[in-house]
C-alpha cells in the first residue's frame, strides 16, 4: 500500500470524513457545556461538507453542485453559530451557568 | 512512488493535512478548557481547508478559512468570553452522566461503520464531466440554477442576525 498516493483515492477522503464525524459524535456525548456541544456540532457539519466535496470531485458529473452545497453548509453553520451563541448568552443570564445539567428545568 | 517527485511531495502534504485535521478535531472534542477546544477547532478547519485544496477547489478552501476559522471560531470565542464556563467539571458529580468510554465507543462505532461502508461500496465513476468546477462555473451556478437557494440563504442569514439580536437583548438590565 502506497501511502503517498492516498491523495488520489476517494476512499481516503471518505475515511477522513468518517473519522471527523466520529470525533464529533464523541465530543457531543462527552461535553458538559452548551458551548462544547456547539463546537462538536461544527465538527459534524465539517465532516458532512468534506463528504459533499469528495463526491463532487470524484463522482458527480457536475462538480459545481457539491461546491455550492458546501458553501450553503458554511452559511447555515455561520447562522447556527450566531443563534447558538445568543441562546447560550440568554441561558447564562437566567441560570448563571452553561453546564447542561444545571439547565434542567423548563420554567425559567 | 518516490518522495522526491512532485506527486510524492503532494501526497506527503496530504497526509500531514489529514493528521492536522484529525489532531485538531481530537483537541476540540476532548480538552477540558474550552478556549483550547476552540483553538483545536480552528486548527482542524485550517487542515480541512488544505484538504479542500486537494479536492480541486481553492475557492471553497478560501471560504472555509474566511467563514469557519474567521467567523464561526471567533463567534464561539465571544460566547466563551460572555458566558465564562471556565474549566468543565468532570462527569463524576452526576448520576446520569455518560461515561467517557461509552462516548468514545459510540464515536468509534459510527466512524467504523461509515469507513466499512465507504470501502465496500462500488462507487460508479461519472459518465461525463460537464465542466471543471472552476470559480467561474460556481459563479454561473449561483446566479442561474441555484439563484433561488442563494436568495433563500440570504434570508436565513438575515433572520439569524435579527433573531440573535432579539435573543441576546432580552433580559438585559435597563440602564
Amino acid at each position: 500500500m502506497n501511502f503517498l498516493a492516498l491523495a488520489n483515492h476517494m476512499e481516503s477522503y471518505l475515511v477522513l470524513g468518517a473519522l471527523l464525524f466520529g470525533v464529533g459524535i464523541y465530543g457531543m456525548m462527552l461535553r458538559r457545556t452548551l458551548i462544547g456541544m456547539m463546537i462538536s456540532g461544527e465538527l459534524i457539519l465539517a465532516a458532512a461538507a468534506l463528504n459533499f466535496m469528495t463526491f463532487s470531485r470524484f463522482l458527480a458529473p457536475d462538480p459545481v453542485t457539491g461546491r455550492i452545497f458546501t458553501l450553503f453548509i458554511m452559511g447555515i453553520a455561520a447562522a447556527e453559530a450566531a443563534i447558538g451563541m445568543s441562546i447560550i448568552i440568554a441561558v447564562y443570564r437566567n441560570y448563571k451557568s452553561v453546564e447542561t445539567d444545571q439547565v434542567a428545568e423548563l420554567n425559567g | 512512488m518516490s518522495i522526491m517527485t512532485p506527486e510524492g511531495l503532494a501526497g506527503l502534504i496530504f497526509l500531514f493535512l489529514a493528521a492536522v485535521t484529525l489532531a485538531g478535531a481530537l483537541i476540540a472534542a476532548s480538552t477540558v478548557r474550552l478556549p483550547r477546544a476552540v483553538a483545536g477547532l480552528a486548527l482542524s478547519f485550517t487542515g480541512l481547508a488544505g484538504i479542500f485544496y486537494f479536492l480541486n477547489s481553492p475557492f471553497v478552501a478560501l471560504m472555509e478559512m474566511l467563514i469557519y476559522v474567521g467567523a464561526v471560531c471567533v463567534a464561539i470565542v465571544f460566547a466563551i468570553m460572555m458566558a465564562d464556563p471556565g474549566v468543565e467539571k468532570g462527569a463524576s458529580s452526576r448520576a446520569t452522566a455518560i461515561p467517557a468510554g461509552f462516548s468514545a465507543a459510540l464515536g468509534a462505532l459510527f466512524a467504523a461503520g461509515l469507513i466499512v461502508l465507504a470501502r465496500n461500496t462500488m462507487w460508479p465513476p461519472p459518465a461525463a464531466r460537464l465542466n471543471d468546477g472552476s470559480v467561474i462555473q460556481v459563479g454561473h451556478g449561483l446566479i442561474t440554477t441555484y439563484s433561488m437557494v442563494f436568495e433563500l440563504i440570504s434570508i436565513v442569514l438575515l433572520m439569524a442576525i435579527i433573531g440573535a439580536l432579539v435573543l441576546a437583548r432580552k433580559g438585559r438590565d435597563p440602564e
